[in-house]
């Protein structure tokens, strides 16, 4: 749906993309919304006196309004701005957790979480003595409540996962997980890069701690993405970056004053552009709605999956999963070498371990193809994907 | 050279690559490549005895270019002086960097001579030797001591 408004689509008219989990295409909105903050009024954001640098603090602090709202955040003041997930996940561990968490205190995540919501904690470790544990996967590679409670402890203080994941695509239940954390004083903080431009995410009712995202898997530009945290805890946060901008007065006596959240935390000049795209891309999302782009996917990725059914050379790895995923490998051939066969007929799909490098010791393989849907995927495409991996016997000819 | 003839022996080469095994052995010098740009990730295990190749295999998981050029140049390096495998590396660089290069030198291995026409592969061709380098950097830095 909605493919008119992909210029990517015009430019390219043959090219299937099947690779949105690494990053999405942007609508005229989103551009236009870059291009009239360069062309029409570029100014410096909570700077000036003057009507061009004001429109940008108003349009600034309307995304704030606008993503609050998106995530049923309680208060504005919750939204960071930040470059992106890992942006955001690196300041929840270390502007937050390393002053919370005392050694031995123990962090729970999962061999399938993506590398940002893994090298943080790792990094901890080292530094302060906190342990690192994993939640150990079912059979589908899936978080379930019981296996938590299997390996928490007296000392386990944070569960951090991601809400869906990049290559297995389950969607975690992180409702019931939220619950079970808080009966017990831990504190949830959920990766929400593959979750958030694909269903509806409140942080309210999943009475989530910390959510990270970024805006460039969500039709917005790269280098913007967001932090949410709950207000008291946002409060304690020691920030990353000191300079202009955060701070609210300084002396030669060293006396100082820092700003209230959530400007504290976004020091320098931030990505004014991302911000108004990101407002663009929201709007555009909330327009369609996410409860549709979600339905949307999921029976795209059900056809796919039926599809692929007929093809008789390829093991799919996730067919339990829910979200818009689907990995895979040809029998016998590697994953680069089906990507670059696919790439053949302009079919991109994303070949490797896609920055999730623990999975392969639940899934047993190393790397893999990965195709990760959006709503402007087709059944056509789908078809046409079906089509090539079905003469995959050809692949070395096409190939070498 | 014929391009039927070119991508039989790379795709006989792929799925049935000499010299690739998996038992690690003390006296070997092992190293490995990780393609910073893709994943293909081999290690490479090579023997030198007075300064010839006297054995050398590899393990690991890699595209069809990686496995079959490395399967290639174990063939065309075990036997071969430490000098006569740098000359063989040195022009094998030559001819993928579309340099002038002695192709009598290369035999088997210039198959690879049109890959850098396709610049994502050309990091593929060139792992197995840039593995290779590093044994040899391996052994030297050993002999030193």
């Amino acid at each position: 749906m909605n493919r008119d408004d992909f210029k990517m689509f015009l430019n390219n008219p043959d090219l299937i993309y099947f690779d949105n989990g690494a990053t999405t295409f942007k609508p005229n909105q989103v551009i236009n919304a870059v291009v009239d903050y360069y062309t029409k009024y570029t100014a410096n954001a909570h700077r000036g006196d003057y009507d061009i640098s004001n429109k940008v603090d108003t349009f600034y602090e309307d995304t704030r309004r606008v993503v609050k709202d998106f995530i049923n955040a309680k208060d504005e003041s919750e939204i960071i701005f930040t470059k992106g997930t890992t942006d955001s996940m690196n300041m929840i561990v270390f502007s937050f957790m390393k002053y919370y968490l005392q050694k031995g205190d123990e962090v729970l995540i999962t061999k399938a979480e993506h590398a940002s919501n893994v090298l943080p904690w790792f990094e901890l470790e080292k530094e302060i003595g906190i342990v690192v544990k994993f939640i150990p996967l079912d059979s589908n590679y899936k978080v379930t409540l019981e296996n938590i409670q299997k390996v928490v402890t007296k000392k386990t203080k944070v569960i951090s996962l991601a809400y869906v994941t990049n290559v297995i695509g389950d969607i975690r239940p992180i409702h019931e997980i939220s619950k079970f954390a808080h009966q017990y004083g831990m504190l949830l903080v959920v990766d929400g890069a593959q979750s958030v431009p694909h269903m509806k995410t409140d942080v309210l009712a999943d009475d989530i701690d910390f959510l990270a995202f970024s805006g460039h898997k969500m039709l917005a530009p790269t280098g913007i993405g967001v932090l949410y945290g709950k207000r008291r805890y946002l409060e304690v946060m020691k920030p990353l970056e000191y300079g202009g901008g955060m701070n609210a007065r300084f002396e030669s006596t060293k006396d100082l004053e820092y700003k209230e959240l959530p400007l504290r935390l976004e020091a320098g000049t931030m990505n004014i552009a991302g911000v108004l795209g990101l407002k663009a891309a929201i709007l555009y999302l909330k327009n369609i709605g996410l409860e549709k782009i979600h339905k949307y996917e999921q029976e795209l990725k059900k056809y796919l999956l039926e599809r692929l059914k007929e093809v008789s050379n390829i093991t799919v790895y996730n067919e339990k999963s829910e979200a818009g995923i689907v990995t895979f490998n040809i029998n016998n051939i590697f994953s680069e070498d089906t990507s670059r066969y696919l790439n053949h007929y302009k079919i991109c799909v994303r070949a490797g371990n896609h920055c999730t490098k623990m999975i392969k010791d639940d899934l047993g393989v190393k790397n893999t193809c990965r195709i990760s849907l959006y709503f402007y995927n087709t059944k056509e495409e789908v078809d046409k994907l079906i089509e090539v991996l079905q003469n995959s016997d050809k692949i070395y000819e096409i190939i070498l | 050279m014929d391009n039927n003839f070119k991508r039989e022996l790379m795709i006989d080469n792929c799925n049935n690559p000499y010299h690739k095994r998996k038992i690690e052995t003390k006296d070997f010098i092992k190293a490995n490549t990780n393609n910073e740009s893709c994943i293909d990730n081999i290690d490479l295990y090579v023997k030198v005895e007075n300064d010839v190749i006297v054995d050398a295999y590899f393990d690991g998981e890699a595209c069809a270019v990686t496995t079959s050029a490395t399967s290639i140049m174990l063939r065309k390096i075990i036997g071969k002086s430490l000098e006569e495998a740098r000359v063989i590396m040195r022009e094998y660089f030559k001819m993928i960097n579309e340099e002038d290069y002695q192709d009598e030198v290369l035999g088997e291995l210039n198959i690879y001579q049109d890959i850098s026409k396709q610049p994502s592969r050309k990091k593929c061709a060139l792992l197995p030797f840039q593995t290779l380098e590093k044994t040899f950097k391996i052994y030297e830095s050993e002999s030193c001591k």
